[in-house]
């Protein structure tokens, strides 16, 4: 079965219903302005393990919500 | 391993040595075929290729093997042309069958858009050295009789570009071609050896940390698939990189020959005969990110849909297996080769579902870089600093999965 996403207004609801939205993290390590552009506009944190992360329900409230998935399993470990 | 496999695939096991020139991360085809390419091109064999699981077994064994050059910039299309050239004379270089075959490729156009674009991608291709031409669509029916040009009246075939030299080859034989070729003459393939780690002397890479223990090499190369960004860190990299998942899957036996590989970015999917005569069909990325193997009905359904739209013969197909390879996406569809700004650290990655084709030029671009500390002319614009420069290699509608 594919992923199935707890959305707070339509209940549980399959994955293509949603977009998935990125969260963008410039590590506070960058701290030159132009190195923080940069990695905000190309640099991808690509978290292998638990990250909170914004899912859109596209096909359904249109509303957003958000969540902590392990990408490394794609289970959902909390609602937020 | 059987007596079939002790014949066919001349693998040898060694003792890992505590230090090589050259240490690859990654024994997937890019890897295999960097280590070949040293050894055969530049005579460079105090070589180790690392794989934590088992040659091959990621995305180098989880793709839709097609080979093409049809991309739509300039800098592509001579790098996979030249891909394309390798490929063709790969089993008369190794001396290893790879099931190499020519069948030619369909890019259908179904909307006026569709047409400008495929117009423009046989031209730009014509003009850097790929046989591409736009055919009609009575063309393509010539090509690919089981069309059904009217795509169930919704989505029409006006046209098509057809890229000649389009071919498929097996892939873990491509995989075996290269380490068997590079064994022979003396690079070690370590199998079940995973870096953990990358040994550093100020900000210079020195080697890497594994769970056999520490390997010191001049130059470390990153062939990893997959985890490249977790690989990139331990070196203080940030990679533009992000890990998505993509499916394919293939019928039971189709009774007809199916001569060409059709595909349809619009519909997004593409599909082949394999020579088993199984039908082998494959989509678009998972929209999240995600490391895991897990394949979806979903997938299945909505890619059968469309799949069926244009290739009605396909209802009758039951689908026999599904696979899963994960794919690093660059944000500007094209690969990221070359130097990293790390001392002794190289990188090939951002070969996002467009990897398995550029196995041969990737892998002697990469090496030549190696040998002689320069970087390439045909890899030159892949750099990892063209996002800095501004100078990003935008081709998004030629990945053909979006």
């Amino acid at each position: 079965m594919s992923l199935q996403i707890n959305c707070p207004n339509c209940g549980s609801r399959p994955v293509e219903e949603f977009l998935y939205g990125e969260i963008p993290v410039v590590p506070d390590s960058i701290t030159d302005p132009d190195a923080r552009d940069l990695d905000r506009a190309f640099m991808r944190s690509n978290t292998e393990g638990p990250q909170t992360e914004r899912w859109f329900h596209l096909f359904g409230c249109r509303r957003w919500l958000t969540l902590r998935r392990d990408t490394r399993t794609d289970e959902i470990i909390a609602d937020m | 391993m059987n007596e079939f496999m002790e014949q066919k695939v001349a693998l040898t096991w060694q003792q890992p040595k505590r230090s090589y020139d050259v240490v690859i991360v990654g024994g997937g085809g890019h890897g295999l075929a960097t280590a070949y390419y040293l050894a055969t091109r530049h005579g460079i064999t105090n070589v180790a290729v690392l794989e934590r699981k088992y040659i091959g077994g990621g995305n180098s064994g989880r793709n839709t093997t097609i080979i093409r050059s049809n991309y739509g910039i300039p800098e592509a299309v001579r790098f996979y042309q030249h891909s394309v050239e390798l490929y063709a004379q790969l089993e008369a270089e190794t001396d290893r069958w790879i099931m190499h075959k020519q069948k030619g490729l369909l890019w259908m156009a179904h909307t006026e858009a569709g047409l400008r674009a495929e117009r423009a991608r046989a031209a730009v291709n014509t003009a850097f050295g790929a046989k591409t031409e736009f055919v009609t669509p009575q063309q393509v029916k010539e090509i690919a009789p089981q069309i059904d040009l009217t795509g169930g009246g919704e989505w029409p075939v006006l046209g098509a570009s057809y890229h000649h030299e389009g071919a498929t080859a097996r892939h873990d034989r491509v995989v075996w071609a290269y380490a068997e070729g590079a064994m022979q003459r003396g690079v070690h393939v370590h199998q079940r050896i995973a870096v953990t780690g990358l040994l550093k002397d100020g900000d210079k890479v020195t080697g890497v940390q594994t769970d056999a223990g520490p390997i010191a090499a001049k130059v470390v190369v990153s062939a990893v698939g997959g985890h490249v960004t977790t690989l990139g860190a331990m070196a203080g990299l940030r990679l533009p990189i992000r890990t998505h998942p993509l499916q394919a899957y293939v019928t039971n036996h189709y009774a007809h020959n199916f001569d060409t590989i059709a595909a349809s970015t619009a519909l997004l999917f593409y599909i082949s005969q394999t020579a088993r005569g199984e039908m082998l069909i494959g989509a678009e990325i998972d929209r999240q990110p995600s490391y895991s193997y897990r394949s979806g009905h979903h997938l299945l359904q909505s890619c059968s849909h469309r799949a069926i739209t244009l290739f009605p013969f396909l209802r009758d197909l039951r689908v026999l297996r599904q696979w899963t390879g994960v794919c690093d996406m660059s944000p500007d569809y094209s690969p990221i080769m070359g130097k990293t700004g790390v001392d002794g650290f190289y990188i090939t990655t951002g070969w996002g579902t467009w990897g398995f084709k550029a196995i041969p030029a990737g892998g002697e671009q990469m090496a030549a870089l190696i040998a002689t500390g320069a970087t390439p002319e045909l890899i030159a614009p892949f750099a990892l600093d063209r996002f800095a420069k501004d100078r990003t290699l935008a081709d998004r509608g030629s990945a053909g999965t979006h």
